[in-house]
């Protein structure tokens, strides 16, 4: 690395409405870019010493826990903006979910872009200050980053990678194995807007809805969680397959059966009728700002209580409940007064022809 | 949900049980074997499963899934010549989405697609043809799949392409016929079914009449059936009452939909465009004799088989898949020798582990998988 000889700092300005193969080649046209979308729009002191790396204080980070956490995930979403979010405050709140659903307060992330060439600039503005945006509402800093760009057809207009460190409180173990039979299982709100809302915004169906995305860092929704019941047993953010893998993972995990109340979960009627017409299932719908959580039975009430409180949990219930087995196996109480297995999906989700 | 929530009552649904239990108790007072009850369409499978309406009834009805899931019944070969298509260069192959995962003997759709050929996933035939006027320079095949109810679209799309004089939209025509598969079924000898669960969506396009055969020569009682659980326990009942009262009537429970007479535009417009097939191979029956349309030659240009050399291979059915027997009622799906092991939803070797619809995907998805191989290994072990 060269040394670094302290000057007046000038900043590159951005004047091409595309993104072209010039501002991936490492001279002046990706310092610009560098400079005038990525420093100025995430904006914070680590980044703007424009080093290739971030450097923190371990004193700062030990006085807040005993453990660092680490993920990392990458973003690829068609179509870029949709309703209630963006590929940007998806990268972000996923990451930053990730890190929470560990237990950890997520505070600095990286940020990887892959853009396609012919990207148009001020989409790429519009997606940078989203990730401003949803950093600051989740109290994470962007302090590093790296951009390549490529040709056409070799990416699908940008895709994102974000890692992200947090620090794990002194006292808090929440480990996907330990569930026991008795316990009960909560959901901050409804299921699957995120996917029926990405279905909706392709344009393929020409559905009249107003679904929108549930795409949120969830780091404040679950310290509230933690400090109302430290001993929670595990959680995670039931993303891509839904809340049936998540469950499934939890009942594999722990080695306990789970028994989901139909009726107990939330769910949109118009995400309903989305699965409905399309033959969809809603348990293994996407979400992208939602926590399941097993909690030992006695302190169901008071977290329930806690997750309401928060802007985040309004709609939060108690869905299922952890049973003695056959361990591994998710079943489901339906509406109807049957009862069938809930399994891991083998592969995408597709429409039923009749 | 309007309209959808009045069809899935529990405390309808409690009562109607408990008059199916009265109605099977009083059945079974003279017969030792089980009341096997036929539900031919794979939505009617769909729905059971989903619901958990098996272990509602009585343990000696015995549901038997039919095969009247499209996608699950579609020969290999048939796939491999829609990859032949989908492969070619000029090609856009557009297909409803169930089918992208059906295995041919050397890749599915999907795999094609992974592979570079440009296969797309429509809802609809006109999406189809949309995206033929949208590229003039490319041929557009839609893949035409499933029995009588969605021949209706696909002939409509195909007289409005002519009307139009669209010159690069085509047909690879796969759509089968209802009534000669069940009467296939019912001339098996090893058939025991008891009475049918006819298929509500079919039934809206060709109405009452080609059923009445299933009463009339087979004195087998038949319902028409919807595909909300209500509806699909209202009908067992119905069923049940003819045999308690020893009639054999095709009767309609799915009134709200389905018309005696059928969909008389709809059937203008399958009579225009399509012809009975001398036989149709199907993936675990075998041929069956009139049990596929093609294309009439007025509408020869529109013809996929036609227009291009389709290679047209014939595969067998793998020798250890007993799918046939599972569709007969002869066996459950859990008693065939491979199920939930060999086979399984993601190798599947036979037709009944390919789509969800498919009764051995069902099993395997919703049933509890260890209990159902246990149970098989018991019965081995008894019968050896």
């Amino acid at each position: 690395m060269s040394e670094t000889v302290k000057q007046p700092v000038v900043r590159g300005r951005l004047r091409a409405d595309t993104i072209t193969l010039a501002h991936g080649s490492g001279g002046k046209a990706m310092r610009d870019l560098i400079d005038d979308l990525f420093v100025a729009g995430f904006d914070n002191p680590e980044l703007s010493r424009l080093e290739d790396q971030a450097s923190f204080d371990i004193a700062t980070l030990t006085s807040a826990g005993d453990r660092l956490a680490l993920t990392t995930d990458s973003y690829v979403v068609d179509p870029l903006f949709f309703p209630g979010g963006d590929i940007g405050k998806l990268a972000v709140s996923g990451t930053v979910n990730d890190l929470a659903v560990g237990g950890a307060r997520p505070l600095y992330l990286t940020c990887g872009m892959v853009i396609e060439e012919g990207m148009a600039v001020a989409q790429l503005r519009q997606i940078v200050a989203s990730m401003k945006a949803t950093a600051d509402l989740a109290g994470v800093s962007i302090v590093t980053g790296d951009t390549k760009v490529v040709q056409r057809g070799a990416a699908d207009k940008l895709f994102i990678n974000t890692a992200g460190v947090g620090v794990i409180a002194r006292g808090i173990s929440l480990d996907a194995g330990s569930a026991q039979p008795g316990d009960c299982v909560l959901i901050n709100g409804e299921i699957g807007n995120h996917g029926a809302a990405i279905v909706d915004a392709r344009g393929e169906m020409a559905l009249d809805n107003s679904i929108e995305s549930d795409c949120r860092p969830l780091a404040s929704l679950i310290e509230a969680m933690l400090d109302a019941c430290p001993e929670i047993r595990c959680m995670r953010d039931a993303t891509r397959g839904g809340l049936a893998t998540v469950l499934n993972e939890f009942a594999t995990a722990s080695g306990v059966g789970i028994r989901i109340d139909e009726a107990a979960v939330p769910l949109r009627e118009d995400v309903r009728g989305v699965c409905e017409i399309l033959g969809l299932d809603p348990l293994y719908l996407a979400n992208e700002g939602k926590v399941v959580a097993i909690v030992p039975a006695a302190a169901a009430d008071s977290v329930l209580a806690a997750m309401r409180a928060h802007p985040d949990g309004v709609d939060s219930a108690r869905i299922a409940e952890v049973t003695g087995g056959p361990s591994g196996r998710v079943t489901l109480a339906t509406r109807f007064g049957g009862d069938r297995v809930v399994d891991m999906l083998v592969g995408e989700q597709l429409p039923r022809i009749c | 949900m309007k309209y959808v929530d009045e069809f899935r009552d529990p405390d309808m649904a409690r009562a109607l049980v408990e008059r199916i239990a009265t109605l099977t108790a009083n059945l079974m007072t003279n017969r030792q074997l089980p009341l096997q009850l036929m539900e031919f369409c794979g939505g009617h499978t769909h729905t059971i499963f989903r619901y958990g309406i098996e272990q509602m009834l009585p343990d000696e009805i015995e549901m038997v899934h039919g095969p009247g899931c499209p996608v699950c019944v579609l020969p290999m070969g048939r796939v491999d010549d829609c990859v032949d298509l989908a492969e070619r260069p000029d090609v856009i192959f557009t297909t409803f989405g169930d089918a992208m995962r059906v295995p041919g003997s050397r890749k599915s759709l999907l795999q094609a697609k992974a592979d570079g050929a440009d296969v797309r996933m429509v809802y609809s035939p006109l999406d189809a043809l949309e995206l033929a006027r949208r590229n003039p320079d490319r041929q557009v095949i839609f893949f035409a799949l499933g029995f009588e109810t969605t021949m209706p679209s696909t002939a409509l799309t195909v007289l409005q392409a002519k009307r139009e004089g669209v010159t690069n939209f085509s047909l690879f025509c796969n759509h089968i016929t209802t009534v000669p598969t069940i009467k296939a079924i019912l001339d098996s000898p090893d058939m025991m079914i008891d009475g049918f669960l006819a298929p509500g969506h079919v039934s809206m396009v060709v109405g009452e009449q080609p059923f009445r055969f299933i009463a009339d020569v087979y004195d087998k009682p038949i319902v028409i059936t919807g595909f909300e659980p209500l509806d699909i326990l209202q009908s067992i009942h119905m069923l049940l009452a003819q045999m308690a009262e020893g009639r054999c009537a095709v009767e309609n429970q799915y009134q709200r939909v389905v018309q005696a007479g059928g969909n008389v535009a709809g059937l203008d417009a399958i009579h225009e465009v399509f012809e009975l097939r001398e036989f149709f191979e199907w993936r675990g029956l075998g041929s069956i004799d009139h049990s596929g349309v093609r294309m009439r030659d007025a509408f020869a240009d529109f013809d996929a088989e036609r227009r291009f050399s389709v290679p047209n291979l014939k595969i067998a059915d793998p020798k250890s898949c007993q799918c046939g027997e599972v569709l007969k009622g002869v066996i459950r799906p859990w008693e065939c020798k491979v199920f939930g092991t060999q086979c399984n939803p993601e190798t599947p070797m036979g037709a009944l582990m390919v789509s969800t619809e498919g009764a051995c995907a069902a099993y395997y998805n919703f049933g509890n998988l260890d209990e159902l191989l246990h149970k098989r290994e018991r019965k081995a072990a008894v019968s050896s």
